[in-house]
């Protein structure tokens, strides 16, 4: 039991953490779980004078839970590496960490941002919560996610014919 | 600040927090997992999908059915989602970003919290797309 715990955990027992996680947000919360919409609010707050309409017409008190979500988000990942874990966890690979790999997360960052904002949500919003809940605009958009991350993967692998 | 309204903005921190420790305790938040999931070579993360959507749709039809409202008296309800051109352009782009990361916006912040600090470049990244997103937006298809 512990072994399972302190180990990385299988899909059969995180899969349906992560549904559980959905039900928790909508019957403690009366929320649909998202995560994406956080970075707009984060972007209101950092141009709190931008006149840009997207930004400023953006009411982040009414959608703080968004922001005290993803808080949580990040105090649980502090948790599960510092306290229940035995080997340490891998985000990003060795050679991730390097002026090359700092280019390349602000570039996919970007489209990460610009894109999930186009699309209204991510695989939080989109791929979990909106299959979920049988939407076919989350269905397009789950197709959509994978064709550019197949299409990339493709590319990559013609580039440098490799995994990196 | 009221007790009942500390309470009920850290029910958030807590089901984030959970949420935090099921994708890190996943290995969702590694971008060798995404990796292996866009280059086929192991089915984790498709299976790790599949049952979260199985799990949740369960969950949601029971809530909808037997919890009109939160403890504090929010209504139970799913949003619905607008059909609109975003999902598709959008969507891809986010694909191309999820590749070359290996992180979506969840493990972002799961991999702050963890002690990642090269995903400082991600999140710096994300909020500029954003920010590009608000200013061309009135000149793309919605």
């Amino acid at each position: 039991m512990t072994n399972l715990l302190l180990n990385p955990w299988p899909w059969w027992l995180a899969g349906p953490l992560i549904g559980l996680t959905v039900g928790l947000l909508l019957v403690l919360g009366g929320r649909n779980l998202g995560v994406s919409s956080s970075f707009r609010h984060l972007c209101t707050l950092a141009f709190p004078k931008s006149r840009l309409p997207y930004l400023a017409h953006n009411d982040v008190r009414a959608k703080a839970w968004s922001l005290l979500f993803v808080l949580g988000l990040a105090l649980g990942a502090f948790v599960a590496v510092r306290f229940l874990s035995y080997q340490p966890v891998e985000f990003l690979p060795a050679h991730y960490h390097s002026a090359s790999g700092a280019l390349k997360l602000l570039a996919g960052g970007f489209l990460v941002g610009f894109g999930t904002r186009w699309a209204r949500g991510c695989t939080s919003g989109h791929a979990i919560m909106g299959l979920a809940t049988f939407q076919k605009p989350s269905l397009y958009a789950v197709l959509s996610f994978f064709a550019g991350g197949l299409t990339a993967a493709g590319i990559a692998l013609v580039l440098n014919g490799g995994l990196s | 600040m009221s007790l009942v309204k500390l309470i009920k903005a850290l029910r958030y921190v807590f089901v984030g927090a959970f949420f935090g420790i099921v994708l890190t305790k996943a290995e969702v938040v590694a971008w060798h997992k995404i990796r292996a999931m866009f280059y086929f070579q192991e089915p984790d993360l498709y299976l790790i999908i599949g049952s979260a959507v199985a799990t949740a749709a369960l969950l949601v039809a029971l809530a909808k059915r037997f919890v009109p409202r939160t403890p504090f008296g929010e209504p139970v309800e799913v949003t619905p989602k607008p059909m609109h051109k975003g999902v598709f352009y959008g969507g891809f782009l986010f694909g191309v970003g999820w590749f070359i990361t290996g992180t979506c916006p969840g493990p972002v912040y799961a991999q702050l919290g963890g002690g990642e600090f090269f995903a400082v470049f991600t999140l710096i990244g994300a909020l500029a797309g954003v920010y590009v997103f608000a200013a061309v937006k009135p000149r793309l298809p919605d």
